[in-house]
């Protein structure tokens, strides 16, 4: 046991005096957080729109006007013919253009009704077609003030409760997303290296020398980084909630539990890496490289798991971003208690006994 | 220059005899391309809801029917009570609730102003917002149809919209992501190997014997530079062919710049790498700070979600983002067919960016050596 | 006879913490020099100045002929080094890295053909020539380091504690090597922490805290200070 508490100490000391690490491992998740919090939105907001206002009349003019007092779109410019618009789509000056045909004030008045076009630059299906519907609903609203008949009182009324996000903050979606990014990454990053630096200045072989059990060296390895991160998720919950009026509803024993639970297997999966690759560069590719992008794509941070294909779909239940994510949102935004992430906690715990077994069994193979 | 060569063929024998460096340079990244492409997509579709009919007349069922049948709701069951509905989306079995109310059919009847009410799993806003506006829609349609039945003057539409979808009329998602995709992973190449190579001789400390030889810095420094340019262009060949025969994502405009505007990119990234090499004493700091920078850059740089939506300050800091202006430049050469004269701001920022990067590493190598 | 080191007043400063403290002493052509001293004396530092490394704080360097401060790489093409930490690339192959560093000090293709094919027969490697460094043992790690150290044929080469950690046998091998290195006119500047390594110096010199303590053949050392052996020697002026 005294053995294993001189390791852990001597680990530490190492963490300790890599200032520079150091300061960016407690940096770089608040910067972080601040920046995706503020910035990583799917909401529509400002999106550039350009105009070829063929009509010039009273009618088109109010048209625009209500496009751009909607605060969903900015008009960039406006355009005289199809050349220009091209033009401007493939600089990326504008995303959609709307083009008002001849008349329109007149002919909203007649039997055929007045005509517009919506052109997007679909290069980006997926925000051409949130922007068409938004455009649409903006024109779909200016078409009901033109209505000066009694019918609009027929179309049925929705009212809307906004459960447990009253007022729709897209944040409640980004930050639980982000903190699985940050909190994974940074903890496999920071472990993956650290076996494997040994490896490559050679100085395993002290380790597999010394009295040492491969069990007391892999936790030996891990356990000065749980405080490390433990901090940092600290740091991001402490910013959730002051900068982002994230809400705490449910329990913070369970929150804290759950976010060490997550940073446990994280580092678990860091070590594992690190028993495999036979270089830094290797082991950073790797942890990079493997984590980076399926944590992004397939944890339903930014976009829902439910829309992908079923083969994603099961491949995303193999990540544990993903469960760290729903048990998050669980527990922050909707106030539920154990009973309601049991299934979430078991397979993180499962993901952490394998990683650090599958390390542990790695190192025991070495030693013989 | 034989010096250079030799240098050169030590390095791309170092970083290639990895025995796990090449297979992950080369599977890894074809993986990710293949797989992940198909996730990125925002279709909103099969957003579970149940619905509570207290009405149960024909105009209700009508729009239980209509709600049912629409895409982009999957109707899970009909709730006997809101109680029971608001417990479902508590547990998270379903994500909206719409409550039709006692004598619907008889208030819209009577020009009454009925009220459906819609209790909504909010924590994704963006989806509920979608949500909602397809819910409106729906009814919206609905109520044309009624006005219609009720032989109230026609709502004849006053608006017709069309609306059309450039350069990628099927809507496919892929060709949105495959270049982004592949930013991503040559960028990931550029910066991060970049940097931990050349930090890797001063970690092992084989940085004394290159040393005390006659080779000049800048010997030194390009022969651990130009493999990953290389590297990354390579991928880069990969991954377009990889998007040009699996995923059909086309290649409207021209190949050759695409590999010109790369080289630039990939020049600017070596010497941020280089850049951070010099302060970093280790590979792990190194991996970092890079990391750091990346992924904050590729979060702003609109492969995942679009700049415009992002705030004022944001987009300032994205006037030093390089991979905002690569991306600009992938998507539009690949999809949009676009040209120098179409991309000039962004080509012109990327050489900035390049030679400013260059230079600065530089400098700080020959000060801190 | 011909001074290939001269070392004049030579101080270097960190900060305020003297590392060489005015050292003064020369090398011959052709002799096999020990630089002694125990770790932080010094011994390093100067060795550093001695190949271009770094710059004297004042004094003047000349090696071969070149002063270290004015025209370093003049000095670094001139001179042959083997690091005490390593100096081949483990994961190249023995002719791969003799081509690196033959090609890095400007011998032609031939030069380097013919060369290897002359060191590793004397080695008798020439059969494992494509075999990668690591999978050979230390001994022959550093053997093979050597050779590389001098196959450009530098007139000084410079050895920094070359047998570390190696078994006395190839020890004795190695410094046979050197013995041949300096028959073909080669001079050999050595630093060492095996005393018994001392003996086979023509002149060494012992460094203490920054400064030359001693500076002579082995024999005149051990006479002076009434010592059986340089051991010996190295403990009473350590010990001051």
């Amino acid at each position: 046991m005294k053995t294993f508490i001189a390791f852990v100490y001597k680990e530490t000391l190492h963490i300790l005096r890599d200032y520079r690490t150091i300061m960016v491992l407690f940096l770089m998740p608040v910067a972080q957080i601040l920046i995706f919090g503020f910035v990583v939105t799917t909401e529509v907001k400002n999106a550039s729109i350009g105009i070829w206002d063929q009509s010039k009349d009273n009618a088109s003019l109010q048209l625009i006007q209500k496009i751009e007092s909607s605060g969903y779109f900015n008009v960039e410019n406006y355009f005289i013919n199809k050349q220009q618009i091209d033009a401007a789509f493939k600089s990326r000056e504008i995303a959609l253009a709307l083009v008002i045909e001849s008349d329109m004030g007149a002919k909203i008045m007649q039997p055929g009704g007045a005509s517009v076009q919506l052109l997007a630059d679909a290069s980006d299906a997926n925000t051409a077609q949130i922007l068409v519907n938004y455009c649409s609903a903006v024109i779909s609203d200016f078409e009901f003030q033109q209505r000066l008949l009694p019918n609009n009182k027929s179309i049925p009324q929705v009212e809307v409760r906004m459960l447990y996000n009253p007022y729709l903050k897209g944040v409640y979606m980004t930050i639980p997303g982000t903190m699985a990014m940050v909190l994974i990454l940074i903890s496999a990053m920071m472990t993956s290296l650290s076996i494997t630096r040994e490896k490559e200045k050679g100085s395993l072989e002290v380790l597999l020398i010394s009295p040492l059990q491969p069990h007391q060296i892999i936790l030996g390895k891990v356990a000065p980084y749980v405080v490390l991160s433990m901090i940092n998720a600290v740091s991001i919950v402490v910013m959730g909630i002051f900068v982002f009026d994230m809400p705490v509803v449910g329990s913070w024993f369970w929150l804290f539990f759950i976010n060490l639970l997550y940073i446990l297997l994280s580092l678990g999966l860091g070590i594992f890496i690190s028993t495999l690759a036979n270089s830094q560069m290797v082991a950073m590719f790797a942890s990079m490289f493997g984590l980076l992008l399926p944590t992004i794509l397939l944890s339903g941070f930014i976009f829902p798991i439910e829309n992908m294909p079923v083969p994603l779909q099961v491949l995303s239940h193999l990540l544990p971003p993903r469960y760290y994510v729903e048990a998050v949102k669980i527990v922050m935004i909707r106030g539920g208690g154990f009973l309601y992430m049991w299934q979430e906690m078991l397979v993180m715990t499962v993901f952490l006994v394998l990683f650090l077994g599958l390390s542990i069994k790695k190192f025991e193979i070495r030693m013989k | 220059m034989r010096t250079l060569i030799v240098l050169l063929q030590k390095e791309f024998l170092q970083v290639l005899r990895n025995r796990m460096m090449l297979p992950l340079l080369l599977i890894l990244p074809t993986v990710q391309l293949l797989i992940l492409i198909n996730a990125a997509t925002m279709d909103m579709k099969n957003l579970k809801i149940t619905i509570c009919d207290h009405d149960k007349s024909s105009v209700s069922r009508r729009i239980v029917n209509e709600l049912d049948a629409s895409d982009f709701f999957l109707l899970s069951n009909e709730s006997i009570t809101v109680k029971q509905g608001l417990a479902q989306i508590e547990k998270g079995r379903v994500d909206m609730l719409v409550v039709i109310p006692l004598n619907y059919e008889k208030d819209i009847v009577r020009n009454r102003q009925p009220s459906i009410q819609l209790f909504a799993n909010a924590v994704n806003a963006q989806q509920v917002q979608l949500g909602y506006a397809y819910l409106q829609q729906v009814l919206k349609r609905f109520g044309g149809e009624l006005q219609l039945e009720n032989a109230e003057l026609s709502s004849k539409k006053m608006i017709n919209v069309t609306s059309s979808y450039w350069f990628n009329p099927e809507l496919n998602y892929k060709f949105f992501m495959l270049p982004g995709i592949l930013t991503i992973l040559i960028s990931i190449i550029g910066l991060f190997l970049t940097g931990m190579n050349l930090v890797r001789e001063k970690e092992m400390g084989t940085i004394e014997q290159i040393n005390v030889t006659p080779v000049r810095k800048y010997q030194f420094i390009a022969a651990k530079l130009i493999p990953f340019w290389v590297i990354g262009l390579f991928e880069l060949t990969v991954g377009l062919i990889i998007g040009r025969f699996i995923y059909h994502v086309p290649i409207a405009g021209s190949i050759l710049l695409i590999y010109g505007l790369a080289s630039v990119y990939l020049v600017g990234l070596l010497g941020m790498g280089l850049l951070i090499s010099t302060f970093s004493n280790s590979q792990q700091q190194v991996a970092f700070i890079s990391y750091f920078f990346l992924v904050i850059f590729i979060l702003m740089s609109g492969i995942f979600t679009s700049v415009d939506n992002m705030p004022l300050w944001a987009q300032r800091i994205n006037i030093i983002n390089p991979i905002y202006y690569f991306i600009d430049i992938m998507r539009g050469i690949m999809l949009k067919g676009s040209g120098l004269r179409d991309l000039w701001s962004q080509v012109i920022s990327l050489i900035v960016f390049a030679v400013a990067f260059v230079t600065m590493a530089i400098l700080n190598y020959r000060k801190r050596g | 006879m011909d001074k290939i080191i001269e070392v004049n007043n030579l101080v270097k400063k960190f900060g305020s913490f003297v590392a060489n403290d005015n050292l003064t002493f020369h090398v011959e052509k052709g002799e096999i020099f020990g630089f002694l001293g125990a770790n932080g004396a010094g011994k390093t530092t100067a060795m550093k100045i001695l190949c271009g490394l770094s710059k004297p704080t004042s004094g003047r360097v000349m090696v071969a002929g070149n002063d270290v401060a004015l025209n370093p790489e003049k000095v670094k093409s001139s001179i042959g080094y083997m690091s005490q930490k390593f100096s081949l690339y483990d994961d190249l192959s023995v002719v791969e890295n003799l081509r690196l560093f033959g090609t890095i000090y400007r011998l032609s293709r031939r030069q380097i053909q013919d060369r290897t094919r002359q060191t590793l027969s004397r080695l008798n490697l020439y059969a494992e020539r494509n075999r990668l460094i690591n999978t050979f043992s230390l001994g022959w790690k550093q053997k093979l380091a050597f050779s590389s150290a001098i196959l450009h044929r530098p007139r000084l080469v410079f050895l920094d504690e070359p047998t570390s950690g190696v078994d006395p046998v190839t020890r004795r091998q190695f410094w046979e090597m050197i013995y041949e290195a300096v028959a073909d006119g080669i001079t050999v500047f050595v630093t060492t922490h095996y005393m018994d390594e001392a003996e086979y110096c023509n002149r060494v010199t012992m460094m203490v805290d920054g400064k030359i303590e001693a500076l002579d053949s082995p024999s005149a050392l051990k006479q002076q200070y009434g010592v059986e052996t340089m051991n010996d020697l190295f403990v009473k002026l350590a010990r001051k």
